[in-house]
């Protein structure tokens, strides 16, 4: 009976691979793609990022059978989630919840990127497709959180767009009306940005995420050695520190979602709002354009950008050192010129400077939500120029310090 | 030529017309796209002028009136802080109002066509917050109270104007307006329009 079962499955693979390469498939990104055996902790957050990315399709789905994108029903429609629909106030916590812990899971999988060179050649690409993955998100992030329309939904979006305001020759103010689509954030604007956070950008991630797996697998995992391991091979022409991603990693990932799913329901059940860091309490108030809240702030992942934009005293050039800070991170690959890889083998000085640039991120991010005194900005104003010098003078400290010697093959440690 | 040869300058030449014609066509194609982005007539019918009574309005007293889905300001100033208007010149952004918006009738040291009575856009011009009206605090030297952004720190004084370093750029916008009669104002439309 088993026998006869486990025939008739073979037969369905063998009449399905003659039709469509689900074998070939399974084998070339599964079964037979091989990782070096090291990965360590900071190798969770790419499959746990993915999770989440399901996560947010599937309550946003749900989310929106019940949401109405209009001014006049958008604020009481998110409260009829919450109270009235069957368990509507689980989904839209997973879904706000999922949104923060998206973020948390992208910032550790760019630091290890960050640690390990994993953006050195041959994987600069890659790192180009998860740069554009993570402005989008970014994007993404910003457009959900207009459509509550509470308080701080439309003045974050009011700061937002005004920020293309600021660019010169007439264009701004041009640009900023045709995104609202009115002369202030109104019912175009929540509709519009309504279609792109549920249709558009999540398709073109999609296709990126897609894209960035493809060019993964091309070129092959970086490992925390950060050496090549397909320069060893066996007589097989396997990779002699090269393990099959699945079963191996399948398990370690399978492990680490379920620690991740601990979590998440501690916070989608305990701390949703995070005491406002996720949901922030002037949200629970429906948006009123004659009255700014007394302190504006963005949600945590956008902060450090935030403080940096208002650590400049003018407009056109606070704009700009917020855009440069984020699109410096997609020069990383080629300012960065340390003939070996991996954070371990490197010299003092990218130790220090990585310390220093992760501490400068922390505190901006701090800074960036709260309300700015004099303190505060000179604060900013130093980290900020820790965080850009990070950048900028990589590419001299990287060439003069000396690195230590790689191993041939990689450690265990 | 033998029949057997390709013709690849040929080929070539339709190639390049191919793709000029196509994109030429993709270019008029996402002209509506883009357009589509842009107000629609509704949201041009909406800017209509806004009347209101200001019999009422106490000295130092600020109403909130909305237009064009703006919060515009009628506060009418004291003999003090009218006074508070000159003399710091100095620290100010702009103290003319030469790069700033309001109607020319507005462009004077207390941005409005009576000194008493103030009319503005509550708009920061810095990213478009609205600022809180302190005219009673001196949060530092050199500035007797007026308006401070809450968003990123900006201050300008009781006539709208903005503070040297600090993030706005421009002093507050003046919008149109006119008096119908000495407590009747109209915002939105001034006598070259009407």
């Amino acid at each position: 009976m088993v026998a006869t079962l486990k025939g008739l499955l073979v037969g369905l693979l063998g009449w399905i691979d003659t039709r469509f390469p689900l074998t070939k498939w399974w084998n070339e990104h599964l079964a037979q793609y091989y990782a070096p055996k090291n990965f360590n902790f900071w190798y969770f957050f790419g499959s746990l990022a993915l999770l989440v990315f399901v996560n947010q399709i599937v309550t946003g789905i749900f989310l929106t059978m019940n949401y109405k994108p209009s001014e006049a029903e958008a604020f009481a429609s998110v409260e009829y989630i919450m109270r009235d629909v069957s368990w509507g106030w689980l989904i839209r916590y997973m879904h706000s919840v999922g949104a923060s812990l998206f973020f948390v899971v992208i910032y550790l999988h760019m630091f290890r990127g960050l640690i390990y060179g994993s953006y050195k050649n041959p994987r600069e690409l890659l790192w180009l497709f998860g740069m554009v993955i993570y402005v989008l998100l970014m994007a993404e992030a910003f457009m959900g959180y207009l459509l509550p329309w509470g308080q701080m939904s439309f003045w974050g979006a009011q700061v937002i767009i005004n920020l293309f305001g600021a660019i010169p020759f007439g264009i701004g103010d041009a640009l900023t009306i045709w995104i609202r689509g009115d002369f202030a954030v109104g019912d175009p604007t929540l509709n519009r940005f309504f279609a792109l956070h549920v249709a558009a950008i999540p398709l073109l991630l999609v296709a990126l995420v897609f894209f960035h797996i493809i060019a993964l697998h091309e070129v092959g995992s970086n490992n925390p050695d950060g050496i090549d391991i397909k320069k060893h091979k066996g007589p097989d022409g396997i990779p002699l520190d090269g393990i099959p991603f699945h079963p191996y990693y399948t398990v370690k990932d399978i492990f680490g979602t379920g620690v991740f799913l601990i979590l998440f329901a501690i916070i989608v059940f305990f701390a949703p709002e995070m005491t406002g860091k996720f949901l922030e309490a002037d949200n629970f108030v429906a948006s009123n354009p004659m009255v700014t809240p007394t302190h504006i702030a963005p949600l945590w992942y956008f902060a450090p950008f935030y403080a940096i934009l208002r650590a400049v005293p003018d407009k056109l050039m606070g704009v700009m050192a917020m855009g440069g800070s984020i699109g410096v991170m997609f020069l990383l690959p080629w300012l960065d010129r340390s003939p070996v890889n991996s954070i371990r083998y490197r010299g003092p000085l990218t130790k220090i400077a990585v310390t220093l640039f992760v501490i400068s991120f922390l505190v901006l991010g701090a800074l960036g939500t709260m309300p700015a005194g004099d303190t505060e900005t000179f604060i900013a104003r130093v980290c900020s120029v820790i965080y850009f010098a990070f950048f900028l003078l990589m590419p001299i400290y990287t060439t003069i310090e000396k690195t230590l010697p790689e191993p041939d093959r990689v450690t265990m440690k | 030529m033998s029949g057997d040869e390709i013709d690849l300058g040929k080929r070539n030449m339709i190639t390049g017309a191919v793709v000029a014609t196509g994109g030429v066509g993709a270019a008029c194609v996402a002209l509506p796209f883009v357009s589509y982005w842009q107000p629609s007539v509704a949201a041009h019918a909406a800017g209509a002028p806004v009347e209101v009574d200001i019999s009422d309005l106490q000295p130092g007293e600020q109403r909130v009136v909305e237009w064009r889905r703006k919060p515009v300001w009628i506060i009418r100033r004291t003999e003090e802080a009218l006074k508070s208007l000159q003399g710091h010149e100095d620290n100010l952004r702009d103290p003319d109002s030469l790069e700033s918006d309001q109607p020319s009738y507005a462009t004077n040291q207390t941005r409005s066509l009576k000194p008493e009575y103030l009319v503005m856009a509550g708009i920061c011009t810095h990213l478009g917050c609205s600022p809180t009206y302190s005219p009673e605090e001196d949060l530092e030297a050199g500035w007797t109270g007026g308006f401070f952004c809450p968003c990123h720190g900006g201050k300008y004084d009781l006539a709208g104007r903005v503070l040297e370093g600090v993030p706005p750029p421009k002093n507050m916008m003046v919008p149109p307006h006119r008096y119908l009669s000495d407590t009747v104002l109209v915002i939105g439309e001034d006598e070259g329009v009407a």
